[in-house]
């Protein structure tokens, strides 16, 4: 006993006096990353690091065939999380405090302004980085070659970001929340006007039902901040995250990102160091079935992620960092007067990027709020599976012939859309030259409904025209970025008072 | 798999089992969804009653052109008599404006005439007209869940 209970001791604290050694290598597990060994290692053993090739090809890491622009959205996903996470201490989701409590983040709490801009403009930030993202595998041909299901998860992640920002700008109770509320849930409540034109409304309410889901009545008040509230900081954001892992998950399993079929490594990957054919840890990853990037062809133009991947990250990282705190430090987000329900602003503007969506709204709200939106969506995500061709992947706009497509199609496009426009603002729509039409014929023929239509007839021409399916995703995708430009523009620098049409804000009469 | 125990029996007993097993979770599954989709609706709101009174007849002289901000209703009163319609457009729920040739909403241009007709913009209904009645305590009384048939006046001169 005494003799155990000494060396007991004795060994305690020979522990004590290791600890520092033996906790840091109970961490860095594989030795410290100076040899290819032990830096492949540790991309394989790490869970934060293993989304990653232990390798990864040299295409992935030229800046221009990414741009870096899906880590950009991850990243400011990050930090509108951190900053959110920040501002939950001092929000109050009634509808007496939550103005206040925003107001006094603004102007009493220390780095408030600061956190909440922070939060804004990284949150608003990833809805031009995913758009842009999603440009960049469109016209890289990624969503091919196994890809079709990743493509589908990106569209969700696309409307779930969309609906984040929605109830973002619900918390405040301001103006823009409240107003923005009633003409939400209008417009959740907008299939009205068909089941109206059916005559069953009666019976099936599914517009009425969709309205006092999200305000839990028949006007926002106090159950419906507590919905929007659940909405921003749980439900969505754990959807969002769960699409996000298994996002990333299929981008591994499909093989790592698209890259050309002809590739030619501008610098010799020997250069980069670490070749790596000596110790063939990649063995392990063929036994997994489907492509890995090990067992890809191609494995010649592979370097080891660590370094080259990760450095390329952590500039992306810092470069998306700084963007973020300069912007906010010069830029306050804005916040209104507190919620008036009687009183609706004129214009009544949501926020940029769903003023094309308001363009669309002022011609028919269930088409413009409801039917060309999912229509829209419908679209992008099948655009996999009506262009399977396989070829020309991983090279932008696919082959010059694409790229003669995609610009002709901007500009066809544009000078449809903007005549349309012109014919609207210049002479109105049929309620204006016949007085007694039916609504029916509104809902069905507007400007909304005959741009998609445009869109539609176009790229079918164009697939005709090329016999290939790929330039018809070429057309459509083209047209669709361009209409979310040009009515975003309309609708946010053009439209004023009433929703009529002025040159500029200049003009805006003053009252 | 299961023909080859009985030739006639293409459904053994464990396929039975493992079907409706599949289906007693799917058809439960819905079940409770929608019952959850139900929870989501309370019985009761925190809402102001739909039925309110503006007050006694006499308030309202021939001529009246009333908006009572709260009720989210224009009050009316002319020779033929009273009428209500509602301030909230059909569009998608602002609050419209009284000009003199009818209603402007501030929202996406819908305009209606003075009897609650879509003139232009994107509405897809007129301006609902709303019952009025006259309560036993004298009160008139306006009811913004019922819609009545525009040019309905309630007669209240005498
Ligand atoms: C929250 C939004 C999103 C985030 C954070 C995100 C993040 C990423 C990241 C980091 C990559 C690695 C390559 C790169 O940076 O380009 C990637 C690849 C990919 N993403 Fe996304 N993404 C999002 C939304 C979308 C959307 C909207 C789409 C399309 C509809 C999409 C489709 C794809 C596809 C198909 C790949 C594989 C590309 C390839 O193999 O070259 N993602 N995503
Ligand atoms: S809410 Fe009145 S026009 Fe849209």
């Amino acid at each position: 006993m005494e003799n155990s209970k000494e060396t007991g001791i004795k060994k305690l604290l020979e522990n004590i006096k290791k600890l520092k050694s033996s906790m840091a290598a109970s961490y860095i597990r594989e030795g410290k990353p100076e040899s290819d060994m032990s830096r492949a290692a540790v991309m394989f053993n790490n869970f934060f690091l293993h989304f990653q090739g232990v390798k990864t090809h040299l295409n992935t890491l030229r800046p221009t065939y990414t741009f870096g622009l899906g880590l950009i959205a991850l990243f400011l996903l990050v930090f509108t999380t951190i900053s959110g996470f920040l501002l939950m201490i001092y929000y109050n989701p009634s509808i007496e405090h939550a103005y206040n409590t925003v107001k006094d983040i603004r102007y009493v709490v220390f780095g408030g302004d600061l956190t909440r801009n922070i939060h804004k403009w990284a949150g608003e930030g990833m809805l031009i980085f995913v758009i842009l993202h999603m440009a960049r595998v469109l016209y890289t041909g990624s969503y091919k070659r196994g890809r079709e299901f990743n493509w589908v998860i990106g569209i969700v992640l696309l409307s779930l970001t969309f609906v984040l920002n929605f109830t973002g700008y619900l918390l405040p109770w301001d103006q823009l929340s409240y107003w923005a509320l009633v003409i939400g849930s209008n417009i959740a409540q907008s299939p009205k006007e068909i089941t109206d034109i059916l005559g069953i409304t009666k019976f099936f309410d599914i517009g009425g039902f969709q309205k006092e889901l999200l305000l839990g009545g028949t006007i926002p008040g106090k159950e419906t901040l507590t919905r929007v509230y659940f909405l921003h900081i749980m439900l969505l954001p754990l959807f969002l995250f769960t699409f996000l892992g298994a996002h990333f998950w299929r981008v591994r399993k499909d093989g790592g990102l698209t890259k050309p079929d002809d590739f030619v490594p501008s610098i010799s990957p020997e250069k980069m160091g670490g070749i790596f054919t000596t110790h063939k840890t990649y063995g392990l990853m063929a036994l997994a079935r489907g492509k890995t990037p090990a067992v890809d062809r191609d494995v010649e133009n592979t370097v080891l992620s660590w370094p080259h991947l990760l450095r390329a990250e952590t500039a992306v990282f810092m470069l998306t960092l700084a963007g973020v705190l300069i912007y906010s430090y010069f830029v306050s987000a804005p916040l209104k007067e507190l919620a008036a329900p009687l009183i609706p602003e004129n214009p009544a503007k949501a926020p940029w990027y769903f003023l094309g969506l308001q363009e669309l709204v002022s011609y028919s709200a269930f088409m413009g709020g409801i039917a060309l939106p999912s229509l829209a969506l419908l679209g992008l995500g099948l655009i996999p599976y009506l262009d399977r061709e396989q070829d020309h992947v991983g090279v932008w706009f696919s082959s010059r012939q694409g790229l003669y497509v995609t610009i002709t199609s901007f500009i066809v496009g544009t000078a449809v859309l903007i005549g349309i426009l012109v014919i609207v603002i210049n002479f109105g729509w049929f309620r204006n030259w016949w007085p007694d039409v039916p609504q029916v014929l509104i809902t069905l023929v507007n400007p909304g409904t005959i741009w998609v239509a445009f869109t539609i007839a176009w790229s079918v021409l164009v697939i005709n025209r090329t016999d290939s399916t790929r330039m018809g995703a070429l057309a459509l995708f083209t047209l669709f970025l361009l209409s979310f430009l040009i009515l975003t523009y309309v609708g946010t620098e053009l439209r004023g008072p009433n929703w009529e049409f002025y040159w500029s804000r200049s003009q805006w009469p003053v009252h | 798999m299961s023909g080859e125990t009985q030739g006639k029996r293409k459904f053994s007993r464990r396929d039975f089992l493992g079907l409706a097993t599949i289906w007693a979770a799917v058809i439960s599954g819905f079940t409770v969804l929608a019952g959850v989709f139900r929870m989501t609706k309370a019985n009761v709101y925190y809402e102001d009653s739909k039925k309110f009174k503006i007050g006694k007849p006499e308030e309202f002289p021939i001529g009246t052109v009333k908006q009572l901000d709260e009720k989210r209703v224009f009050i009316f009163a002319s020779n033929d008599g009273l009428h209500a319609i509602t301030s909230v457009c059909t569009h998608l729920g602002c609050i419209v404006a009284a000009t003199d040739w009818g209603f402007q909403c501030p929202c996406h241009g819908s305009q209606f005439n003075s009897d609650g007709k879509v003139i232009a913009g994107p509405a897809p209904r007129p301006l609902p007209w709303l019952e009025v009645s006259r309560h036993v305590d004298g009160n008139l009384m306006v009811d913004a869940s019922k819609e009545v048939k525009p040019g309905t006046k309630v007669k209240i001169y005498l």
